[in-house]
C-alpha cells in the first residue's frame, strides 16, 4: 500500500469509528491526504515516514484546531507547531487528526471534554480513563499505531491501561513542552501511546531531546531505544512495594499484577521489595501543586486576545467573570479555584509550601528505592475502566484514579502502563512500570519483552479493520 | 517641613535594561513601533508558549547591580505575580519574589536641600540602603484613544510585553524631597554610565515610584504610608513628594489621620489624588515560575563584570577634584555626561592644564553641545584639538576671546584650531623687534602720561599696554608687551 493509500484508510477508520467512540475532536483528512503525497517524496532515512498520528488537542499543531477540549478556546488555532510536532513532521509522521480529552487535561475519565463523553472500545459504556482518553481510544481502536497524549498526574498511563494498550510518560524534561498548553508546567510531560512499546520507542526516539524553547528541557543525550528493546532483562531487579497493594485495589486488578510479577520473575527478573513511605500522600501534595499552578496557567484565557468572549459585558472585570464563568467547566472551574485558595496570602505556607517539602520526600523515596531495584512495579489504576457517570459526582473517588502514577510526576521519573491482563468482564488492567531519571530505555525493555511474552490476547469489540 | 515632623520616603525604580530583545523571547525592545508589531508567541502569551532567559538581561542586570553598590546573588529565582489586567498578557508577570538577583546595597550619593530658587545649598555625603534590585518583564500598554469607537473598545498594544526591567528598591532610608530627587538623577546617570539602561524618562524607560509617610521627630513606630504613582519625571517626583509630605503632616494635625493608599501625582493641578484605596490591594499569589530554571550566576561571571566596570562617575568626580584640582560644582558638571567626563579627561592631560580646560569645556563646549544636540563623543572638534587650543592660550599666542570664537568654529566645521586660527587673523605678534617699534611710537606720542607714570603714577601701566594692544590691532603678544613697556618705561 502506497503511504497515501494507508493514510486514507486510517482517515476512513477515524470518521467511522467517531461517531461511536468520539475520540478525535477534529479530523484531517485534507491536510493528512496532503501531506501523504509530500512524504512520499521524503528519504527513506526519515524514520516516521508515512507513520500516521493523532495528537490531543492540548499540543499546538499549526494552522489546526487546539481546543485543549475546552469551550473557552472552541474556536482556536494554533500559531505555531510545539516541538514535538515539528520533530514527527520532521520525520515524516502525519497528522491525521486531534484527540479529545479532558477540558485542560483536568479529569480521568474524559468526562469533563466539553465536546462529548470519549467511550472505551471495549465497552461503549465505560470511560477510556483521562484525560488523554482520545488519545489512548484512537490508538486501542486501532486506528493509529501511535498517538501523541499529556500527562501532569497519569493521564497518558491510566487509560492506556484502561484501553489496553502501551502507555509512557517519560522523565520531565525529555520531551520539550514547548507548544503543550500548560496544566501544571512543574508536573506536565507530553507522553505517548502505542499499541506497543516499540511504536512508543520509535516515536521517543523522534521526540525526545534539548529545545532551547523550553528551559526545563535537558541536554541529556538520547539514546537508540529500539537498539536495547529486546534485550534478556535476566537480572533486571523488580521493586515491589507491597505496602501500596492495600485498600482500594480491586481484586481482578490485584491478581493480574501479582501474576505480571511472577510472570517478570520467570523470564529472568529478580523481586526485591521496596518502601515508599511517603508515597501516600501523593494525591494531597499533587492536587495543592497542580491546583496552584494551573489557576496561574489558566489565567491567560481571559477573552481578551482570543478563544471565547462572553457577550454583553459593559466593562472589564464583568467581561473576565462572565468570559471564564462561561468559557470554563466545572472541574476546570473547581481546580481554579483550589489552585487560588493554597496561593493566597496566609496559605502558602501552610499548603504550596508544605507540598513542595512533601514533594522532595517522596523524591527522596524514590531515590532510596532505585538504590536497590531497577524498576518499580505496581497496578497501574486501582480498577478497570468504570462506568461513565460512576465517579463524576464524586472528585475525590475521581482523583483516587491517579493513586499509583502521581508520583512519578511529582519526582519527575518516568513511568510506563503495559497491559497484563483481562478482568472478569474482560476489560483491560495493565501495569506500571516505574524507573529511575532517564530510563526511559530500561522501562521499555521490560515492557516490550513482556509484551511480546505474554500477549493480552483479546482485542476490543470496536476495532478498525 | 514643619517643625516637629519628619518624613520617611523610600524609592522603588523601575529600568528598562538597554537588551535590543525582550527578557523571555526574540523579540525587538524598540520603541515607537507599529502597535504588536514586536510580539511572538511568547510575549502574546499564547497557549503553550514558554519563556526562555535572554542572557544579555544577566549581563545588562549585573552591570545595573554593580553600578549600584549592590552585592549579586549567585542564585535567584523567578516568581510568578498574579493579576488580571488586559495589557498583561499572561494574567501573570515574571518577576523576582524572595530572592531577587542582587540585594542589600549601600550607595553613598551626594545630596543637598535647594533653596526657595531651587538653588542647591550644600552637597554631603549619604548613604543609601538598597534592599534589592530584581529583574522582571513589563507589561504592554492598554490604548484608549486615537482608535475607531473607543466608547465602546479599548485597545491593547504588547510591544511593551516583555521589556526587560530591573526593579530597584531602597530602605526607606531619605527625609527629605530632594534627597530622593538627587538618589533617583544618581541612579540614573549611574545606569546611564555603564550602559545597563537609557534611564530616559520621558521615554518611559526608567520610571519611578515612591512610598512616603511622616511622623512626629523622636516617634519611633511608622504610621501609614501612600504609595506616589505617575511621577513622570525627577521634578515632579519631588514636588509630589513635598506636596504629599505637607498634605500628611496637615492630615494629621487635623486628626484627620492618613489612609493606606496609592495616589498619583496630578501635574496639572500640582497635586496627589487617590488612585486606589488598601482594601483594592492585590493579593499576587507569587509563587516560583516553574516554566523557568533558578537563575543561577558564576563568581567567575561576577568577577568579569566588576573587572569590566568603568570607573564610576562619583570616583571620577573625586579623583578629577584631587588630581586636577577642581571645585566640586566643576567636577560634578564634568562628571554629569560620560562622554564629557572622557572629552575633558583627553583634554586636561594633553593640554597639561586642566583648570582652564575646565572653564572652557562648562562654558563654550558644553553651549555648543547643547545647542547642536550633539554628544561629546560626537563633536568635530576632537579633545586633542581642544587641547591643542588651551595650549595656544597657555603660550599667549590668542587669548580668551579667540580660544571660545575658536572652539565654536572648530566644533561646528570641524576645521583645526591651526587654520581658525590662521583664517580668522588671530595670529599674535611676539616678534620683540616689531613691538619695541609700536612701544616706542606709543612712548614719544605720550609725553604727559610717560612723565606721570614716572612719577609713580603705576595704574597708567594699564593704558600703555591698552595703547600697544590697540595700535596691533590686538595681535601683540600681551606677555611680550607687558615685558617692554617695563624695560623701556
Ligand atoms: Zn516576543
Amino acid at each position: 500500500m502506497s503511504i497515501r493509500e494507508n493514510i486514507e484508510k486510517t482517515i476512513n477508520n477515524a470518521e467511522k469509528l467517531n461517531g461511536e467512540l468520539n475520540s478525535f475532536l477534529s479530523i484531517e483528512r485534507e491536510y493528512a491526504l496532503n501531506r501523504a503525497s509530500e512524504v512520499e517524496n521524503l528519504s527513506d532515512d526519515a524514520s516516521l515516514k508515512g507513520f500516521a498520528i493523532a495528537i490531543k488537542d492540548n499540543i499546538c499543531t499549526k494552522d489546526m484546531q487546539t481546543t485543549c477540549g475546552s469551550h473557552i478556546l472552541h474556536n482556536y488555532k494554533a500559531h505555531y507547531d510545539a516541538t514535538a510536532v515539528r520533530r514527527l513532521k520532521d520525520a515524516g509522521a502525519i497528522i491525521v487528526g486531534k484527540a479529545n480529552m479532558d477540558e485542560f487535561a483536568m479529569g480521568s475519565s474524559n468526562e469533563s471534554s466539553a465536546f462529548g463523553n470519549v467511550k472505551n472500545p471495549w465497552d461503549l459504556e465505560r470511560v477510556p480513563g483521562g484525560s488523554s482518553g482520545g488519545s489512548a481510544v484512537a490508538v486501542a481502536s486501532g486506528v493509529v499505531r501511535a498517538s501523541l497524549g499529556s500527562e501532569t498526574g497519569g493521564s497518558v498511563r491510566q487509560p492506556a491501561s484502561l484501553c489496553g494498550i502501551t502507555g509512557l510518560k517519560p522523565t520531565y524534561g525529555r520531551i520539550s513542552r514547548f507548544g503543550l498548553v500548560a496544566f501544571a508546567s512543574s508536573l506536565d510531560n507530553i507522553g505517548i501511546f502505542g499499541q506497543t512499546s516499540e511504536d512508543v520507542a520509535k516515536v521517543l526516539g523522534v521526540i525526545a531531546g534539548r529545545d532551547r524553547n523550553d528551559s526545563t528541557s535537558a541536554d541529556v543525550a538520547v539514546p537508540d531505544y529500539l537498539a536495547t528493546i529486546s534485550d534478556d532483562i535476566k537480572g533486571k531487579r523488580i521493586g515491589v512495594p507491597r505496602a501500596l497493594f492495600g485498600e482500594g485495589l480491586e481484586t481482578d486488578v490485584r491478581e493480574a499484577v501479582e501474576n505480571s510479577i511472577e510472570n517478570y520473575r520467570k523470564l529472568g527478573a529478580e523481586i526485591v521489595d521496596v518502601e515508599l513511605p511517603h508515597a501516600k500522600y501523593g494525591i494531597a501534595v499533587y492536587y495543592i501543586i497542580a491546583t496552584a499552578e494551573a489557576s496561574s496557567n489558566l489565567a491567560r484565557f481571559d477573552g481578551v486576545r482570543y478563544g471565547f468572549r462572553a457577550e454583553g459585558s459593559h466593562e472589564l472585570r464583568e467581561m473576565y467573570r462572565k468570559t471564564r464563568e462561561e468559557g470554563f467547566g466545572a472541574e476546570v472551574k473547581r481546580r481554579i479555584m483550589l489552585g487560588t485558595y493554597v496561593l493566597s496570602s496566609g496559605y502558602y505556607d501552610a499548603y504550596y509550601s508544605k507540598a513542595q517539602k512533601v514533594r522532595a520526600l517522596v523524591k527522596r523515596d524514590y531515590q532510596t528505592a532505585f538504590e536497590q531495584c531497577d524498576a518499580i512495579l505496581t497496578p497501574t489504576s486501582p480498577s478497570v475502566a468504570f462506568k461513565i457517570g460512576e465517579k463524576s459526582d464524586d472528585p475525590l473517588a475521581m482523583y483516587l484514579s491517579d493513586i499509583y502514577t502521581v508520583s512519578a510526576n511529582l519526582v519527575g521519573v518516568p513511568g510506563i502502563s503495559v497491559p497484563c491482563g483481562l478482568s472478569g468482564e474482560g476489560l483491560p488492567i495493565g501495569l506500571q512500570l516505574v524507573g529511575n531519571f532517564w530510563s526511559e530505555a530500561t522501562l521499555l525493555n521490560l515492557g516490550n519483552v513482556y509484551e511480546k511474552e505474554f500477549p493480552l490476547g483479546a482485542k476490543p469489540k470496536v476495532f478498525a479493520d | 517641613m514643619k517643625e516637629g515632623w519628619e518624613a520617611i520616603i523610600g524609592m522603588e525604580i523601575h529600568a528598562q535594561l538597554a537588551t535590543e530583545t525582550k527578557i523571555f523571547c526574540g523579540c525587538a525592545t524598540s520603541f515607537g513601533d507599529e502597535p504588536n508589531a514586536n510580539t511572538c508567541p511568547v510575549c502574546l502569551g499564547l497557549p503553550g508558549a514558554l519563556p526562555v532567559l535572554n542572557e544579555k538581561v544577566v549581563e545588562y542586570g549585573a552591570k545595573a547591580a554593580l553600578a549600584l553598590g549592590l552585592n549579586i546573588n549567585e542564585q535567584s529565582i523567578f516568581s510568578r505575580k498574579n493579576y488580571f489586567y488586559p495589557d498583561l498578557p499572561k494574567g501573570y508577570q515574571i518577576s523576582q519574589y524572595d530572592k531577587p538577583f542582587s540585594s542589600d546595597g549601600e550607595l553613598v550619593i551626594m545630596t543637598a536641600e535647594r533653596d526657595e530658587h531651587g538653588r542647591a545649598k550644600d552637597f554631603k555625603p549619604m548613604t543609601i540602603r538598597i534592599e534589592r534590585m530584581h529583574l522582571e518583564e513589563d507589561a504592554g500598554k492598554n490604548v484608549h484613544e486615537g482608535l475607531p469607537e473607543t466608547d465602546k473598545y479599548s485597545y491593547v498594544d504588547l510591544n511593551r510585553a516583555g521589556t526587560p526591567l530591573g526593579e530597584i528598591v531602597t530602605k526607606a532610608d531619605f527625609r527629605s524631597s530632594w534627597q530622593a530627587y538627587d538618589y533617583v538623577n544618581h541612579v540614573r546617570r549611574a545606569l546611564q554610565w555603564v550602559g545597563a539602561s537609557d534611564a530616559d524618562m520621558e521615554k518611559g524607560n526608567l520610571r519611578c515610584e515612591a512610598n512616603v509617610s511622616v511622623r512626629k521627630v523622636g516617634e519611633e513606630k511608622f504610621r501609614n504610608k501612600v504609595e506616589l504613582k505617575n511621577l513622570n519625571s525627577v521634578r515632579f517626583m519631588q514636588k509630589a513628594i513635598e506636596y504629599e509630605i505637607e498634605r500628611q503632616i496637615a492630615a494629621h494635625e487635623a486628626g484627620e489621620g492618613v489612609s493606606q493608599e496609592t495616589r498619583l501625582w496630578d501635574e496639572k493641578n500640582n497635586k496627589t489624588r487617590v488612585m486606589r484605596s488598601k482594601e483594592d490591594a492585590h493579593d499576587y499569589r507569587y509563587f516560583p515560575e516553574p516554566d523557568l530554571q533558578p537563575l543561577v550566576v558564576s563568581k567567575e561571571f561576577i568577577e568579569t563584570m566588576k573587572a569590566q566596570m568603568p570607573e564610576l562617575p562619583d570616583a571620577m568626580r573625586d579623583r578629577f577634584m584631587a588630581e586636577y584640582n577642581l571645585s566640586f560644582d566643576d567636577a560634578s558638571q564634568i562628571i554629569g555626561d560620560k562622554d564629557i567626563a572622557a572629552f575633558y579627561e583627553t583634554a586636561a592631560q594633553a593640554s597639561g592644564n586642566p583648570r582652564t580646560s575646565a572653564n572652557l569645556m562648562l562654558s563654550e563646549f558644553v553651549r555648543e553641545l547643547n545647542n547642536s544636540g550633539k554628544r561629546a563623543n560626537e563633536s568635530l572638534l576632537t579633545a586633542e584639538s581642544f587641547a591643542e587650543i588651551v595650549k595656544t592660550l597657555d603660550e599667549g599666542k590668542i587669548n580668551n576671546n579667540q580660544a571660545k570664537e575658536i572652539i565654536v568654529e572648530s566644533f561646528n566645521t570641524g576645521k583645526s584650531p591651526a587654520d581658525v586660527i590662521r583664517e580668522k587673523g588671530f595670529e599674535q605678534v611676539s616678534d620683540a623687534g616689531a613691538i619695541e617699534k609700536i612701544v616706542d611710537e606709543i612712548i614719544k606720542n605720550n609725553e604727559n602720561q610717560v612723565n606721570a607714570y614716572r612719577g609713580g603714577n603705576e595704574k597708567l601701566f594699564g593704558f600703555f599696554v591698552g595703547q600697544v594692544m590697540k595700535a596691533s590691532q590686538g595681535k601683540a603678544n600681551p606677555k611680550v608687551v607687558n615685558e617692554i613697556l617695563k624695560s623701556k618705561l
